[in-house]
C-alpha cells in the first residue's frame, strides 16, 4: 500500500509541475495570486516527489522484494547503508534522485529568493516548472521506479558488486546536485530572455547557485576519480573515458559561467555571452545524461543506462536545448550591451579565462561525440582515448593557467600590464626555482613536465601572492599587513583559495603522471617485490567469508627506504548473487601525498599469485587540489553581500567596490 | 585607443585563439584516434605494420596458452582469426569463449602486438563493438541477445555521471 502512495505523490507532483509550468508562463507579469500559488506549488513539488523518494527507500530498507526495482537490484544481506544507495544504483531510481534535486532547487529558489522581483521570480519558477513536469513525466511514463512484482521472491537479484561501497552513497548525489543546480541558472537565462531584463542584479542572483552547483559537480567529480582509482583495480584516476567527459563538460562550462558572471556583475559587460553560458551549461548537464543513459557510449565505469529509454531523452534534449537557443536567437539582440573595458583588464583576463575554458569544452565535446558522427556518417568505428585529449586540452590549458594569477592582480576596466608583471616577477622567480628544485629531487626525464610543474607552482604561489599584495605586505608595518590579511574580504580570499587550490591540483596531475611506477610480477608467499625503494613481501593467503560475498584474501608486508614496515591487506571478493568478482586493492599513503597501490590478480595451483604494484607520487595533490576549489566556494557562498537575492542599493555596491579597490 | 580600436582589438584577439583551438582540435583529431576493425575487416583491408589500432571479437577456444607473463591468444569472428600477443596481466575477466577488445599494432609476421587489453568488470559484458560485429557476422544468437538485455538492465549502477 505504502508504495502506492509514494507512486500517487509522484503523479500529484507532475499535475502540480504542469499547472506551476503553464499558468506562470502565461500570467508572469500578473504578479500577486499568481506568483504566490508558483511559488507554493514548488514547494509542494518538492514535498511530493520527496515522499515518494522516501516510499523507495523504506522499501529497499525493508527489501520490499514486491517492489520490481528493489528486487532487480537489492539483497537481503546487504549492509543498510548500500540497501538506502542501491535506491539510486539503477536507472528508475537515479531519475527519480535527479527529479528530486531538481525540484529541491526550485523549491530552495521559492523560499531563499525573498528579493528577487516577483515577476522574474514567477518565470523562473515556472521554467523550472516545465522542466520537472518533463523530467516527473519520464519517469512515470518510460521509467516508473513503483512497478510491483506479483509474486514477490524471496530474495533479490543483488546491486552490480563494484556499486556496493560508499562510493555510492556520496559520488551521485553530489554529482547530480551539481548538475541538475546548473538548471536554476537555465531558467534564469530563459527568464531574462522572455522578460527582455538583464542587468547587473540578474548576474547577482544567479552568481550564488552557480557557485554552489559547482562546488557540487567539483567534488562530485573528484569523488567519483577517487572511487574509480581504488575500485577498479587499474591504479587509474581519470581515463578520459566517454562518462567522465560527460561530467567534465558541464564543469568547464560552469567554471567559465562562474566567471563571465562577476563581469557582468561588477561592469554590466559580457551579458549576452553570460547568458549563452548558463544555457550551454544546463544543456552539457542534459546531453551527458542522454550519453550515459542511452547506452550508446563504450565505457570503462559501470552506471544506469537503458538504452530504450534514449529515444525518450534525446526528444527532451532537443526540446530543451532547441527551445532554449531559438528564444535566444529571438531574443539576444534585444539585450542592450554593457561596460567597456580595454583589453589589458580584470575584463580582459577573464574574457580569456573564457575562451580557453569555452575552447576546452569544444575539444572534450568533439573527441566525445566524433565516434558517434562518424560511426553514423562512415559505419567507421574509432576510438578518440587519451592521446587526443592529453594533446588538446594540455595545450589549452598552457595558456589559461599563465594568464591566471595575471588576472588576479589587473584591476577592472583597464590596467597597467607593465607595473602587474613586476609584481608577479617575484612569483615567476620563486616559481622557477621550485620547479628546477623539484625536477632534480624527483630526477624526471626530459619531458614536458618542467612546463607544468612551473604552471602548477605559478598558479598556487600567484594565488598566495595574490592575498599578500592586497595585504600589503612590504608597504605598510608586517603586524599591520597582518591584521590586514584576516579583514581582507572574503571574496578575495576564496578567489585565491580556488586558485591556489588549482595550482595545487596541477602539480598533483604532472608529478605523478611523470613519476609513477609499477611493477607487475607474480609472487609465492615469502617473495618480496622491489618498487621506488619499496620492498613488498607477500606473507599471507586465505579465503573468508563476507556478508554477501566469498573474499580471497592476501596480506603483504611494506618496507619503506627508512625501513618501516607497515601491513597491507588487498582481496578480490567473488559476490554470491552475481558470481561477479571485484578487486580491493591495498593503498597506502605515505607522506600524507604518495601512495603505494598493491593489486591482487589470478593465481595457479603452485601458488603463484599475480600482483600488480603501483608508485603513485604525489598523487592526493589531485584530490587536495579539488578540496581547496570546493571549500573556496564555500567561502563565496557564505559571504553575506553574495546572500541569495540580496540585492544591494548602487550606494552600496559603490561602498564594496570601494573597498575592494583599496 | 578609441572604443572601435579596442572592440576590434579584442574581437581579433578572440578569433586568432578560436582559429588555434581549431586547428589544434583538427589536427589532433585527424592524427589520435585509433580505428576498431574486427579479424574479417582487417582481411579485407590489411592495414599497415605498426599502425596503432583495435581490434575486437571472440577469444577463440583453446586458444590462450600462458607462458609466464607473456600470453598467446586467438581473437576470432568465427570467420577470420588474428593470432594475437600480450606480454603483461590479463584483465580479471578474460576468458576463452568470451568478448574482447585489444589495442596494439601488426608486427612483421602479422601478429597482433597488444599493448592494452579491455575487458569490463562484468561477467556478461561485450563491448558495444564487438555486438555489433558478430551482428553483422549473422553470429549473434538469440540466447545470448537476451542475456546481453538483463545484464544491460541489471548492469545498472552507479547511477553515477546522470
Amino acid at each position: 500500500m505504502y508504495i502506492e502512495i509514494g507512486h500517487f505523490a509522484l503523479i500529484l507532483a507532475f499535475a502540480i509541475a504542469i499547472s506551476q509550468a503553464v499558468l506562470g508562463l502565461i500570467y508572469w507579469k500578473s504578479g500577486g495570486r499568481i506568483a504566490a500559488f508558483v511559488k507554493s506549488a514548488a514547494i509542494w513539488q518538492f514535498v511530493l516527489v520527496a515522499v515518494s523518494f522516501a516510499v523507495l527507500i523504506i522499501a529497499f530498507v525493508k527489501s520490499d522484494f514486491s517492489l520490481l526495482l528493489a528486487a532487480n537490484n537489492s539483497f537481503s544481506l546487504q549492509p543498510l547503508i548500500y540497501k538506502i544507495s542501491s535506491v539510486w544504483g539503477n536507472h528508475e531510481g537515479s531519475i527519480l534522485l535527479w527529479v528530486l534535486i531538481l525540484v529541491m532547487f526550485g523549491a530552495a529558489v521559492a523560499v531563499f529568493g525573498r528579493d528577487i522581483p516577483n515577476d522574474l521570480k514567477t518565470l523562473v519558477l515556472s521554467v523550472q516548472g516545465v522542466l520537472g513536469a518533463s523530467f516527473i513525466g519520464f519517469s512515470l511514463f518510460t521509467s516508473n521506479p513503483f512497478t510491483r512484482l506479483n509474486p514477490a521472491p524471496f530474495e533479490g537479484a543483488d546491486l552490480n558488486p563494484i556499486l556496493q561501497d560508499v562510493g555510492l552513497a556520496i559520488h551521485p548525489p553530489l554529482l547530480y546536485i551539481g548538475y541538475v543546480g546548473f538548471s536554476v541558472c537555465f531558467s534564469f537565462a530563459i527568464a531574462a530572455l522572455i522578460s527582455g531584463r538583464v542587468d547587473a542584479a540578474w548576474a547577482r542572483w544567479v552568481r550564488p547557485w552557480t557557485v554552489a552547483s559547482w562546488v557540487f559537480l567539483t567534488l562530485g567529480i573528484s569523488m567519483g576519480s577517487y572511487w574509480a582509482y581504488y575500485e577498479l583495480g587499474w591504479g587509474g584516476w581519470w581515463f578520459w573515458d566517454p562518462v567522465e567527459n560527460a561530467s567534465l563538460m558541464p564543469w568547464l562550462a560552469g567554471t567559465a559561467l562562474m566567471h563571465s558572471a562577476i563581469v557582468m556583475e561588477k561592469r554590466s559587460a559580457l551579458k549576452i555571452w553570460t547568458i549563452f553560458l548558463a544555457i550551454i551549461t544546463f544543456s552539457l548537464s542534459l546531453l551527458g545524461a542522454f550519453l550515459v543513459r542511452s547506452g550508446i557510449l563504450t565505457s570503462v565505469h559501470a552506471f544506469a543506462s537503458d538504452p530504450s529509454r534514449g529515444l525518450v531523452l534525446l526528444a527532451l534534449l532537443a526540446l530543451f536545448i532547441g527551445g532554449a537557443f531559438t528564444l535566444f536567437a529571438f531574443r539576444a539582440s534585444s539585450l542592450r550591451a554593457g561596460g567597456l573595458f580595454a583589453p589589458i583588464s580584470r575584463e580582459g583576463a577573464l574574457v580569456l579565462n573564457n575562451l580557453f575554458l569555452a575552447s576546452a569544452t569544444a575539444a572534450v565535446l568533439i573527441g566525445t561525440l566524433y565516434p558517434l558522427v562518424l560511426d553514423a556518417l562512415t559505419g567507421a568505428r574509432i576510438s578518440v582515448g587519451a592521446p587526443f585529449f592529453d594533446l588538446t586540452f594540455s595545450i589549452l590549458m598552457v595558456p589559461l593557467l599563465l594568464v591566471l594569477p595575471f588576472g588576479a592582480f589587473l584591476n577592472w576596466k583597464r590596467s597597467d600590464f607593465i607595473a602587474v608583471t613586476q609584481r608577479l616577477a617575484g612569483v615567476a622567480g620563486l616559481s622557477l626555482v621550485a620547479t628546477i628544485a623539484a625536477f632534480m629531487l624527483m630526477g624526471i626525464k626530459i619531458s614536458l613536465a618542467p612546463l607544468g610543474l612551473f604552471l602548477g607552482f605559478w598558479v598556487s604561489f600567484g594565488a598566495i601572492a595574490d592575498l599578500l599584495y592586497r595585504a600589503k605586505f612590504g608597504q605598510v608595518a608586517f603586524a599591520k599587513a597582518l591584521k590586514r590579511l584576516f579583514t581582507l574580504p572574503k571574496s578575495a580570499w576564496s578567489m585565491a583559495l580556488a586558485h591556489f587550490g588549482m595550482g595545487i591540483l596541477v602539480l598533483g596531475v604532472v608529478l605523478v603522471s611523470t613519476g609513477e611506477g609499477e611493477n607487475i610480477t607474480s609472487l609465492k608467499i615469502g617473495e618480496t617485490a622491489q618498487l621506488a625503494g619499496y620492498s613488498v613481501e607477500f606473507t599471507k593467503s586465505e579465503v573468508l567469508q563476507g556478508p554477501n560475498y566469498l573474499i580471497n584474501h592476501f596480506e603483504f608486508d611494506v618496507s619503506d627506504k627508512r625501513g618501516n614496515v607497515r601491513h597491507a591487506v588487498s582481496e578480490k571478493r567473488v559476490y554470491t548473487a552475481s558470481s561477479m568478482p571485484t578487486t580491493e586493492a591495498a593503498i597506502l599513503t605515505y607522506g600524507g601525498v604518495s601512495q603505494l597501490y598493491i593489486a591482487v590478480g589470478d593465481g595457479d595451483e603452485a601458488g603463484n599469485q599475480v600482483v600488480r604494484i603501483w608508485h603513485k607520487p604525489y598523487i592526493l595533490l589531485i584530490w587536495y587540489g579539488t578540496i581547496f576549489m570546493a571549500l573556496a566556494g564555500f567561502l563565496s557562498l557564505s559571504d553575506r553581500r553574495k546572500r541569495i537575492g540580496v540585492a544591494l542599493s548602487s550606494k552600496a555596491k559603490q561602498a564594496v567596490r570601494n573597498k575592494q579597490e583599496a | 585607443m578609441t572604443r572601435k580600436q579596442k572592440r576590434l582589438s579584442i574581437i581579433a584577439g578572440l578569433g586568432l585563439v578560436i582559429a588555434l583551438a581549431a586547428v589544434i582540435i583538427f589536427t589532433a583529431l585527424s592524427s589520435k584516434i585509433t580505428f576498431f576493425y574486427s579479424p574479417s575487416e582487417l582481411k579485407e583491408n590489411p592495414v599497415a605494420i605498426g599502425q596503432h589500432f583495435r581490434i575486437g571479437g571472440l577469444v577463440k577456444e583453446n586458444s590462450w596458452v600462458k607462458d609466464g607473463k607473456t600470453n598467446n591468444f586467438i581473437i576470432t569472428d568465427n570467420e577470420s582469426d588474428v593470432a594475437v600477443i600480450y606480454i603483461e596481466i590479463l584483465p580479471d575477466l578474460f576468458r576463452e569463449g568470451q568478448g574482447v577488445i585489444a589495442e596494439g599494432a601488426l608486427n612483421a609476421e602479422g601478429i597482433f602486438i597488444a599493448s592494452n587489453v579491455l575487458a569490463k568488470h562484468d561477467e556478461n559484458y561485450l563491448p558495444k563493438e564487438v555486438v555489433e560485429t558478430l551482428k553483422e557476422k549473422g553470429e549473434w544468437q538469440h540466447g545470448t541477445e537476451e542475456d546481453a538485455k538483463t545484464t544491460e538492465t541489471i548492469k545498472t549502477t552507479e547511477g553515477a555521471n546522470n
